[in-house]
């Protein structure tokens, strides 16, 4: 964690507090009024910390990497070839990937809030959600690639885009060279969460053991 | 609403920063928020668009400084309050004072899954698609006082339709309470100069999902 993140934890720990008290009263108020079971809320708090993750978008990816039919499926109804997969988790309609090339490069924003695909990468980091990612990524994206350590040639088209209705979209990263023969468990290993936002490259083989 | 929430393009706000192993939550009442969030979403007690349009109405400088789950939490207060699930002395005095109200269903742990899948937007068609993939059009210049999903940094600005995606509910009707009103819903694809002017990244390409209503020929 950086410094100044220390510091505001510093300065803000009389405020969390207050958040734990004010939402536990409310969490009280919406149970006593019978909207709430507080034993789901633990189940979904659970799901979120342990079964959701980016886990299963890089199973998707790994799949797309070498199976041409499923990849020729992901990318013209992606909902659909993710619902053939069972080990992953239902997604709902509207999910569309969207491939990287040696010409273009992808990358996901949400300018008006937060949207982002929850069900293929789980939560989103607090980064995603920023006020500096949210208003740089359709301006100045090799600016915000730079800030990943990430840069790309020159003449690379960067699309970008920006969520505003409730498509949500998955970058489908190019197959590291050098992982020719991989099997699909360990092409997922080489695929990052950012990888699959856009803001990142997928790991190299000398990454993974 | 022509709010803070509307980033894109702005400057100032600095690099992006992103936290190593970052864990789901940072403190255990933000994970309480979401499930609650979710929950009552699964009751029917509001929609996502009113969540929204309710953290768009917070002042921008309760926006800027408050965290993530801080602007939910803030967010989820304003729609119990204004659509009647409990009272402001209820959450002051932390217990219901009187029955709650009726709800749709509720989430119960053997549904927890059902309440994490995300439901359909798709609505049925109330009429042919206005535009055809490849198409040109201008977003218009509008400056709705509600919520509205269409960014000012492409308000004027033309582009080419994309993708189709179907007809789905309309955020801008949704969130106030004036139905679903489905619409087609278009990626609109724009090039980064139309967006930024002559010094803007040549290699830049950028979409927004724009419905129907947002929409001129160009």
């Amino acid at each position: 964690m950086a410094s100044h993140d220390h510091d505001h934890h510093h300065e803000h720990g009389s405020e969390l507090s207050e958040m734990q008290l004010r939402v536990r009263a409310l969490e009280t108020v919406l149970s006593e009024k019978g909207y709430l079971d507080p034993a789901a809320l633990d189940a979904i708090i659970e799901a979120y910390e342990t079964k959701v993750g980016p886990h299963n978008g890089a199973r998707v990816v790994a799949k797309a990497w070498v199976d041409p039919a499923f990849r020729q499926a992901l990318l013209s109804d992606a909902s659909k070839a993710v619902g053939t997969l069972g080990h992953v988790s239902r997604v709902g309609d509207h999910l569309v990937a969207v491939e990287n090339t040696q010409k273009r490069h992808n990358m996901v924003v949400c300018t008006l809030c937060s949207c982002y695909p929850w069900e293929m990468l789980g939560l989103p980091p607090v980064w995603y959600k920023s006020a500096p990612y949210r208003s740089r990524a359709v301006k100045d994206p090799r600016g915000v690639l730079a800030d990943f350590g990430v840069t790309l040639p020159q003449d690379t088209e960067i699309r970008v885009w920006d969520s505003t209705a409730e498509t949500r979209f998955l970058v489908l990263p190019m197959r590291p060279p050098g992982t020719e023969g991989w099997s699909e468990d360990k092409l997922a290993e080489l695929v990052t969460r950012d990888s699959m936002i856009g803001t990142g490259l997928p790991k190299k083989p000398g990454e993974v053991s | 609403m022509d709010g803070i929430h509307d980033m894109g393009g702005m400057d100032g706000f600095g690099k992006v920063e992103a936290e190593q192993n970052e864990p789901p939550f940072h403190a255990p009442w933000e994970g309480r928020v979401l499930a609650m969030q979710r929950a009552m979403g699964y009751a029917g007690a509001w929609h996502i668009d009113h969540s929204r349009f309710a953290q768009e109405r917070l002042p921008p400088a309760t926006y800027l400084t408050a965290s993530y789950y801080q602007r939910w939490a803030l967010a989820m207060e304003s729609n119990i309050l204004e659509r009647g699930y409990a009272t402001a002395e209820e959450i002051a005095a932390g217990h219901a004072l009187t029955p709650g109200k009726t709800l749709k269903r509720k989430l119960t742990t053997d549904v927890v899954k059902a309440g994490m899948t995300r439901g359909s937007f798709y609505r049925q068609q109330q009429g042919p698609a206005r535009f055809a993939i490849g198409d040109r059009v201008r977003m218009k210049n509008i400056h709705p006082k509600t919520h509205t999903r269409l960014p000012r940094y492409v308000r004027g600005r033309a582009g080419v339709i994309e993708l189709i995606h179907g007809c789905h509910m309309f955020p801008d009707s949704v969130a106030t309470d004036r139905g679903d009103n489905p619409q087609w819903l278009y990626t609109v694809v724009f090039d980064g100069a139309e967006l930024w002017g002559p010094d803007a990244d040549p290699t830049l390409k950028v979409s927004v999902d724009a419905f129907e209503p947002y929409l001129d020929p160009a």
